[in-house]
């Protein structure tokens, strides 16, 4: 079964972990499958339509699904995807 | 026991090599037709050397040779200063295999004698060759890499958790110029992780208390203080006398500012990013073919959708591995050695002591830099990413 990558944020939807492995062959199953197993983290990745959000990076292992099939870019049992928000942390003053 | 003199082995060498006179060397030269190494001491290499001349002292040569010629077929044209070190040379290249290999007849005094320019070329100085040896040494550094780091004029946008690590480590290295952004002062809530600051700094412009701090670390490194807020007024000016940005910025519209800045420059970002215990850098250099961070992030969050390092907190080591990272991408650049991140972004979970990497495409409808680009000069970066203005919100 795929494995999804959580990053710090999300953590707390997750009870820490950081690799859920979820079912699903697409990114879009991917993620109704998150939402079912740890409800509200959909709302965190996608907007109220169903979008992922632009400054949410999915990579389905290597490769971001936008340079893919977007939502609907297969996903094997084998594969791992990850979710990239944006960060912004560096230097307070800049 | 058999003897031979000095002077009977350099006689049966000869014998033994070919040789090259300087009219022919100069030909071949023009012609691009053969790779010149000067075999002297550092100390004769200094008062003069043949423009385009390899520089590889004897003790090193067949240490050093295939970081110049690794093909064995490869022309090589040895010269000393007077042709005698040169042909011993020659024959142990021989040996090594390289089969097209010529001593220069009469060195670099018949050199110098008929007239051919020759130009004195920049060497470190002693107290720098102490200082630099760990890198010298490296063939991949050598004296010739360490003096372009001192040439070097490296920006960091920020004094602070990211830009601590990577100024020092760059002053270290001895890049020449370090400009620094940031018009913050230094707070006790900095210490955890802002190590180029300390106790004594508290309350001072962190731009001047950086300066200090490289002062007495390296005296070669000239710090530019740039004690304002980076805008799109002034960015232009102050990134053009830069080689390359460092970016460690803490807000999203000053990330999209330098970003847009870099790429109509065509400056090389190395752009990086903490939060808690992930950190992610990247570099960006469109220049050379590669994405910005608007193919990788068109569109900023919402303004309070990603918390920020104050609010959500930091490892302070975190930004000490990602900062040193930028470090280590910008000596690169500078060098022109290794393969970059260019076109990948580099991650790092220091909960699971894992690092991934990721490939970071150009986005063909970039409105920044791709080949039709929507943007062509700075916008309101405050406004791009929903920031009320300040001066916008009622007392």
């Amino acid at each position: 079964m795929p494995v999804v990558r959580i990053p710090s944020p999300l953590r707390r939807y997750t009870d820490g972990q950081s690799k859920v492995t979820v079912t699903g062959a697409t990114v879009n199953q991917v993620i109704d499958s998150l939402e079912s197993g740890y409800p509200g983290l959909k709302s965190r990745i996608c907007d109220e339509d169903g979008q992922i959000k632009r400054y949410v990076n999915v990579f389905v292992n290597e490769d971001e699904i936008r340079t893919l099939e977007g939502a609907e870019s297969a996903v094997g049992d084998n594969d791992e995807v990850s979710i990239v928000p944006a960060m912004a942390g560096g230097a307070s003053g800049r | 026991m058999f003897h031979l003199t000095s002077s009977e082995l350099v006689t049966q060498v000869k014998k033994e090599i070919q040789e090259m006179s300087v009219h022919q060397l100069r030909e071949e030269l023009a012609r691009n037709d053969v790779t010149l190494v000067d075999i002297r001491e550092l100390d004769e290499w200094a008062q003069g050397k043949i423009d385009g001349a390899h520089h590889i002292p004897r003790g090193f040569l067949e240490f050093l040779i295939e970081m110049i010629a690794t093909n064995r077929q490869t022309r090589l044209a040895l010269i000393c200063a007077g042709g005698v070190r040169s042909a011993l040379a020659a024959r142990s290249l021989q040996e090594l295999g390289y089969t097209d290999v010529y001593s220069v007849a009469g060195g670099f005094g018949a050199w110098k004698t008929v007239g051919y320019p020759f130009g004195i070329p920049r060497v470190l100085d002693d107290a720098q060759r102490a200082r630099y040896s760990r890198h010298t040494v490296m063939p991949e550094m050598g004296e010739e890499g360490q003096l372009k780091l001192l040439d070097a004029k490296v920006l960091l946008i920020g004094a602070g958790g990211l830009g601590s690590p990577a100024a020092i480590y760059l002053a270290a290295a001895g890049v020449g110029t370090i400009g620094l952004v940031d018009f913050d002062v230094v707070d006790a809530s900095n210490l955890q992780r802002q190590i180029i600051h300390n106790l004594d700094k508290i309350d001072l412009p962190k731009v001047d208390s950086a300066r200090e701090a490289i002062a007495k670390l390296n005296p070669d490194v000239k710090v530019i203080g740039h004690q304002v807020q980076l805008t799109s007024e002034n960015a232009f000016d102050i990134l053009q006398d830069y080689d390359l940005v460092l970016n460690g910025s803490d807000n999203f519209p000053t990330r999209y500012l330098v970003n847009d800045a870099c790429v109509i420059l065509g400056k090389p970002l190395i752009d990086a990013s903490i939060f808690r215990f992930d950190g992610q850098v990247t570099v960006y250099d469109t220049a050379n073919g590669g994405p910005c961070y608007r193919c990788l992030y068109p569109d900023p969050p919402p303004p309070g959708e990603v918390p920020s390092c104050a609010e959500g907190g930091v490892l302070g080591v975190l930004p000490g591995i990602v900062g040193s990272l930028q470090a280590v991408e910008a000596i690169k650049l500078i060098l022109e050695i290794g393969t970059s991140l260019n076109g990948r972004a580099l991650q790092y979970d220091a909960l699971e002591a894992e690092f991934r990497e990721f490939r970071v495409r150009k986005d063909p409808h970039c409105p920044v830099c791709s080949e039709d680009p929507i943007v062509t000069e700075l916008i309101d970066y405050q406004e791009f990413c929903g920031i009320p203005h300040l001066d916008a919100v009622p007392a």
